[in-house]
């Protein structure tokens, strides 16, 4: 065997044992530690999980994965941009990727009751397409849902019902501008009444029948949008790309592009994280070089005898690394472990209605889900071992640093 | 005859704020291979500062020293402790063994450092443990053990590995007539048997009474180098 083999064991066996010499100042640390990596890693589980839901939420709230307009809709979503789809277009649309496609007209209108007015976006749908593309169809909680594109009814948003002094059953007039720059108005009945999150969307959106917004704005088959719901947001890319040459001259976007604050706010949730494990960790860290610092000064007529018994100095600094390393082990399996008991028990998500408002005004949802991303679980490992051990590298390096005789004299 | 150690002009000073104390002056040495050599002299004559000058431990203030025909003042602090390992067995006055291991474990960690298997590291510590009278105590702690117990795994470690240099400082300390006197009968076997060269540093008539040269040191320097049959 050779001799770096052999001492293998020998490193290992000092380690844990020294480890244990101490066992309330290691099991402190040990704590410590625990804790720390627990608050990483749950703290990243929140946050991802809170991110997830807002982006969730910004795809149902009548965005979906992919949209499809005619150019210049985006900027300026007038009725005179609109588009027809083609019969490629409706066959990718049917393509296996695509869980769930609708289209849509959508412009801008005003809404009178007998009372009082309001301007409001005019969405009209195809109340089965919009089954799992968006959140309406799940929202109405009072009356009924549309039930064809023709249906003549109109749902209308429990906040706006109450600012136009309306309800079910009543009637309410919508004005927009049809195709030919003329003022268009019909009479609608308010079937349903729906809720929303946030409750902005219960005051700018009212939906009609596809049908009937189109005969209102006489705009024939054309629609404002198509909407796109994909099974995987990872094959965004590749569904983007079909959409793009089945319709050449629209202009096709993912969600990414069509809400880019949200793009915005996911990256600014990474960099909180970056700021949390870094201050997380150097907490951690000073905690460690502390511990490990004052286990080498209290074993340094030790470390003298290793040098004088012919212990190799990186042997020496090995042998307080390894201590080091075995420390983190420990900590990152029960700091893991914890994680992901709290995460499992959090599964039904922490309510904080009583912040609701609060919440609301940062698009956040007054239950928060976390989510557990094995990135997040990694880095927060890697950060935790990596800069573990460059903390751990002063105290290694000033034990393997003593002068035997010195060492083996000190008092 | 092969020297084990040479010394040429050995001082040492040690500096104490502004004052220089002189521990070691001009010492000139020579100790050949299979040599007993007990250092004697009062505290602070410089028996310690020489056994550590010439184990390595500490460095020269000017001088040279040679172990096994290598000089050590050419050896970086990884070969000198390479060195150590191979060729040097050590006992200290106090602070001999490491806590964490049992006394078995403390007789095997050279052997383990230098890569000796298992298994005849095992039986060369049993082997030497019952030799000084500890095979009964050879899984427990250092700090289960009595002072003269742990002197004994000192010894036990400092030989079980046959190295060509043995540098003792009062190998005898906290041990009754009986076991030193069997002790250095162990130690004298080592020698006659395996070649080690032995240099202790003590102030047990015993232990001198043993040795086959004695030298007196006195102020840091030589008085008497006297050899004996």
């Amino acid at each position: 065997m050779s001799p770096s083999a052999a001492r293998l064991p020998l490193l290992l066996m000092l380690a844990w044992r020294n480890l244990w010499r101490h066992k309330r100042r290691t099991l402190v640390m040990l704590f410590a530690l625990v804790l720390g990596i627990w608050s990483m890693i749950v703290m990243a589980a929140l946050i991802r999980g809170s991110m997830e839901q807002q982006v969730e939420k910004e795809i149902l709230n009548l965005t979906g994965h992919v949209q499809i307009h005619a150019p210049g809709y985006r900027d300026d979503p007038a009725v005179e941009h609109r588009f027809a789809v083609t019969p490629e277009l409706a066959s990718a649309l049917h393509a296996k990727a695509v869980v769930a496609a609708g289209a849509r007209v959508r412009v801008p209108a005003v809404i009178s009751s007998e009372r009082e007015s309001a301007g409001v976006v005019l969405v009209g749908i195809d109340p089965q397409g919009e089954r799992g593309l968006s959140f309406i169809s799940q929202a109405v909680t009072d009356g009924a849902y549309l039930s064809a594109p023709d249906d003549p009814g109109l749902l209308l948003g429990r906040k706006l019902a109450e600012r136009l002094e309306t309800t079910l059953g009543r009637r309410v007039v919508l004005m927009s501008q049809d195709a030919n720059n003329q003022i268009a108005d019909r009479g609608f009945r308010v079937v349903g009444i729906f809720d929303a999150d946030p409750q902005a969307l219960e005051t700018g959106y009212v939906f009609v029948g596809l049908d009937i917004a189109r005969q209102m704005l006489t705009i024939g088959k054309d629609v404002s949008e198509v909407a796109v719901m994909t099974p995987d947001r990872k094959r965004l890319e590749e569904i983007v790309a079909s959409l793009r040459a089945a319709a050449p001259g629209e202009d096709v976007a993912a969600w990414t592009e069509v809400e880019p604050m949200v793009v915005l706010m996911e990256k600014l949730h990474n960099v909180v994280l970056l700021i949390w494990f870094a201050v997380v960790f150097t907490a951690m860290a000073f905690g460690l070089v502390n511990t490990l610092l004052m286990a080498v000064f209290e074993r340094t007529r030790e470390f003298g005898l290793f040098q004088a018994l012919g212990m190799p100095p990186r042997f020496i600094l090995g042998q307080v690394l390894v201590e080091s390393l075995i420390l983190l082990g420990i900590a990152l399996l029960f700091g893991n472990l914890t994680s992901w008991i709290s995460v499992v028990s959090l599964k039904g998500g922490i309510d904080l209605s009583m912040f609701a408002e609060g919440l609301e005004m940062v698009g956040m949802s007054p239950v928060m889900y976390p989510a557990l991303a094995a990135g997040d679980v990694t880095a927060a490992n890697i950060i935790v071992v990596v800069l573990g051990v460059l903390a751990s590298l002063y105290p290694a390096w000033r034990a393997s640093r003593y002068v035997p005789v010195e060492a083996i004299t000190r008092t | 005859m092969d020297n084990t150690v040479v010394c040429r002009h050995l001082s040492k000073v040690y500096r104490q704020n502004t004052v220089a104390v002189e521990a070691l002056t001009d010492i000139n040495l020579e100790v050949p291979k299979k040599d007993f050599l007990c250092l004697s002299g009062p505290s602070g004559s410089g028996k310690s500062t020489l056994l550590n000058l010439i184990g390595g431990l500490d460095k020269p203030t000017s001088g040279e020293v040679e172990v096994d025909g290598i000089a050590l003042a050419s050896l970086d602090k990884g070969a000198l402790a390479r060195l150590r390992l191979e060729r040097i067995g050590f006992v200290f006055q106090s602070y001999n063994l490491i806590p964490v291991l049992t006394a078995r474990e403390n007789v095997e960690f050279v052997m383990q450092l230098q890569g000796v298997a298992a298994q005849e590291r095992t039986n060369k510590a049993m082997e030497i443990l019952k030799e000084v009278g500890l095979s009964e105590l050879a899984n427990r702690r250092p700090g289960e053990l009595s002072g003269g117990q742990q002197q004994r795994v000192a010894v036990a470690r400092a030989i079980v590995s046959e190295p060509s240099l043995v540098l003792a400082d009062e190998p005898t300390a906290n041990l009754d007539s009986k076991t030193a006197t069997a002790l250095m009968e162990l130690l004298v076997h080592m020698n006659t048997e395996h070649d080690v060269t032995f240099i202790f540093s003590t102030h047990d008539k015993l232990v001198m009474d043993f040795s086959r040269r004695l030298i007196k040191l006195h102020d840091g320097q030589i008085v008497e180098d006297v050899r004996r049959k």
